[in-house]
């Protein structure tokens, strides 16, 4: 299953579901990252992390092995 | 049995302010409070509390600021404040809230309204930022009609709005108590686990489902919330469901709720482009990084120099001060008590504003347009390394200016764990208090290649990089509250706004007076006591000339001065602090140093700075030497050990220079550890953990540098 880490820039996938601690995907799923949202990688830093993602309108930093928890999909 | 709450009528209204980070929540507070807000302390920790009034036509409306966040649930400390302040724990609950929505991200302001509705408080949007907005703003009428509250669209910073959502604020709190609104049905199963947790919440606290819920989704084997119950934590570990399955299941029944009837409402996606344009240069991989170091060398240089005429100015117009009323009171224990204890020691605590004054200026405007957050993005790679937060980089610097304002400064971190590691390291820094004594040592012990000196000095800031970096790195692997829990490090690029110079310049002095207030007193308080520690018992020893008879006859003024100097010397090396500076002679003759030295150590802990003035009592060249000073230099490299041979070798300095890069000789940086964790655990663990390392190296480096054989 590709993970949002390994998905290329700019292209829009879909969240499937996100693992992690329990802190980590809570605060993601009530910023709107809940299965079924788009997002996309946006840009990343220029050290290599974290990943600059769209989501909802909204950028978000988010590390590179915390991309790797959020399981993706092909957008429709 | 709690008494019963009295009416509303009796007592003023509380009307919260809550909402996400960035939603110009503080400009609304600013805007609705004017200059009648209070800036305070929830107890314990360090958020800042704001309240303030807003009189209507029907009375006074008292407002109290709640943290910014996406959500009610708790796992930290910060996070409970503002769910305790909202439901009512420990406190008034609120009568109504305003919940700040930023219109460009309408949906996700609206996730906290629900939890704020299903709470059962009675709620009134501030729909903030329209005119950022613009055609992307969802429709006022129809955001109200479907979460069933006013909705006040509202330019808070040019005051759109601000007389309609008083008046809604009015219109609310006149309606009375509200029921909470739910706008999902649990599964059988969560209803199932709801019952016990229900069942189980003391009488002290709201029942109802929502706390229930709270408890379900916050509490954890490993969050950090105080003053829960055993026996609601029992209850909820007990539970059958899992907590991932009750977070799926009520997170994405709100989204669904929300992405039918609120997501439909914003037709089109708000405009970003000039954010993207600078984004395109700021985060670019070359410029991006120009840039950034560009700002940061600017904020550098503000702290470090531009701020040096007032500093002067400040310890110049003391010093004159502190002269001119002890020449006017007469000799004895008064005169010096108030001009060498009161004065000076008011001047060591204004002698720190400059530079506060002005790192909260930068970062004020820093965190207002957005850049803040692009420096926590562009920085987070290299500050992960050491398990410190993308943010420790602005506080870490300032550190190179002053400890003081940049423990400070580390408040623009949310989370305890990484302001209190932050805390704990910067202080490692090289500050400006420090290179008098490198000067002083390397021009007296270091003379002639000037190659040298120069590497000397560079090797001192590369020491202090790499000790910061380095207990930041073990430190957060050994000390448990350090510890990197797997905490989501998810922070929002805002867009760029331009900053508002009223709330910066407001935030500014609010913080700026907390510290006069709060850490400024305790600074005075401990400058008095080592003031006194040094002046008492103001005898000469037994067998002392008598120094006033030589004086009265000595014929030349300069001779006068000479003697006066030998006394004071004399006076010092007897005092308490002296006798203090014999006494820990045998634990620091392992690091090469004598017990004058030992002294000048006790006189530094004021502030490092201090080192060479007492250096300068102690060795009787007089209070007013600084580290140039060419009779303070010759006197220390004359000075000889009973055996005959120099005291300062440059190993001697060496060890010295690297003692004072490690040991957290300065009190001011104590108290204000001491204000901003809210007691006396961590300022004495950074003292003991500097301290400790200083004399381990220190003794590493001279008994290292004797074996290599270095005198």
């Amino acid at each position: 299953m590709p993970d949002l880490a390994h998905t290329k820039k700019k292209t829009s996938v879909v969240i499937r579901s996100i693992g992690g601690s329990r802190a980590f995907r809570r605060r993601l799923m009530e910023m709107g990252l809940v299965p079924g949202t788009p997002v996309q990688i946006i840009d990343v830093a220029p050290l290599g992390d974290p990943l600059e993602i769209e989501v909802r309108n909204s950028r978000l930093s988010i590390r590179r092995n915390e991309a790797a928890q959020i399981e993706v999909a092909p957008a429709p | 049995m709690s008494p019963p709450p009295p009416t509303a009528a009796l007592r003023t209204p509380l009307v919260a302010i809550a909402g996400n980070p960035n939603t110009g929540k503080t400009t609304l507070f600013n805007a609705l409070t004017g200059a009648r807000a209070k800036v305070g302390n929830y107890p314990g920790v360090t958020v800042e509390r704001r309240s303030g009034t807003v009189t209507t036509k029907r009375g006074p409306i008292e407002l109290v600021d709640i943290p910014g966040s996406y959500s009610i649930i708790a796992r930290t400390g910060e996070e409970q404040i503002a769910f305790s302040a909202l439901a009512g724990l420990g406190g008034p609950r609120p009568d109504a809230v305003v919940v700040c929505v930023d219109a460009t991200h309408a949906a996700r302001g609206a996730y906290l309204a629900l939890q704020v509705q299903e709470l059962g408080l009675r709620v009134v949007i501030a729909l903030t930022l329209i005119d950022e907005a613009g055609a992307a703003a969802p429709d006022a009428k129809a955001l109200g009609a479907e979460l069933g509250c006013e909705v006040v669209p509202m330019v808070a910073r040019h005051g759109v709005g601000i007389a309609e959502l008083i008046a809604a604020i009015e219109r609310a709190l006149a309606a009375g108590p509200a029921t909470a609104i739910q706008r999902w049905e649990p599964s059988p199963a969560l209803s199932a686990a709801l019952a016990p947790v229900r069942a189980a919440l003391p009488d002290t606290w709201p029942g109802g489902d929502a706390i229930a819920l709270w408890a379900l989704q916050s509490l954890d084997t490993d969050d950090e919330l105080r003053d829960i119950p055993e026996s609601v934590r029992r209850v909820v570990a007990a539970s059958a469901l899992h907590g991932h399955a009750i977070d799926d299941e009520v997170i994405a029944a709100r989204w669904r709720w929300l992405d039918a009837h609120v997501a439909p409402l914003v037709k089109r996606p708000p405009d970003r482009s000039r954010t993207l344009r600078v984004d395109r240069i700021l985060l670019h991989r070359f410029a991006g990084f120009a840039i950034f170091v560009g700002i940061m060398v600017v904020v550098f240089m503000a702290l470090f120099s531009w701020t040096a005429p007032a500093i002067d100015a400040i310890d110049d117009g003391f010093t004159w001060l502190r002269t001119t009323v002890h020449d006017a009171l007469p000799d004895g224990f008064l005169g010096d008590f108030i001009s060498d204890g009161v004065i000076a020691g008011v001047g060591s605590v204004l002698v720190f504003l400059p530079q506060i004054l002005l790192l909260f200026l930068f970062i004020g405007l820093l965190e207002d347009c957005g850049y803040m957050a692009r420096v926590a993005f562009l920085m987070d790679r290299v500050m992960k390394a050491m398990n410190l937060h993308g943010k420790a980089f602005v506080p870490m610097l300032s550190g190179y200016a002053c400890a003081v304002p940049a423990i400070l400064a580390t408040r623009t971190m949310e989370r305890q764990r990484d302001r209190l590691l932050t805390m704990l390291v910067v202080p490692l820094m090289t500050c400006s208090a420090r290179l008098p004594i490198y000067t002083l040592i390397i021009g007296a012990l270091f003379a002639g290649s000037g190659w040298t000196q120069s590497l000397l000095m560079v090797g001192m800031y590369g020491f202090s990089v790499a000790t910061a970096l380095a207990a930041a790195f073990i430190l957060s692997r050994t000390i448990k509250p350090l510890k990197a829990k797997r905490l989501p490090f998810v922070i929002e690029l805002p867009p760029y706004r331009l900053p508002s110079v009223r709330d910066v310049i407001r935030q500014m002095w609010d913080r700026t007076s907390m510290f006069l207030r709060e850490a400024g007193t305790v600074i005075l308080g401990c400058t008095i006591a080592l003031w006194a520690l040094l002046y008492f018992p103001r005898e000469l020893p037994t067998g002392s000339p008598d120094y006033d008879a030589m004086i009265a006859r000595a014929p030349t003024p300069e001779l006068k001065q000479e003697l006066g100097n030998e006394k004071a010397g004399a006076l010092l090396r007897n005092s308490y602090g002296g006798r203090l500076g014999r006494a820990i002679e045998p634990a620091i003759a392992p690091l090469g140093f004598d017990w004058k030295i030992g002294v000048g150590i006790v006189g530094a802990f004021a502030a490092r700075e201090v080192f060479i003035s007492t250096m300068g009592v102690v060795y009787s060249v007089g209070a007013d030497a600084d580290e140039d000073n060419p009779r303070l230099r010759s006197a220390m490299t004359e000075e000889k050990r009973a055996d005959g041979t120099p005291v300062y070798t440059p190993l001697v300095g060496l060890t010295l220079m690297i003692f004072f890069a490690l040991a957290c000789q300065c009190m001011s940086t104590l108290a204000v550890v001491k204000r901003e964790t809210g007691g006396y655990k961590w300022p004495l663990f950074l003292f003991a953990y500097m301290t400790t390392l200083a004399w381990i190296v220190s003794f590493a480096v001279y008994q290292g540098g004797r074996l290599l054989g270095f005198s």
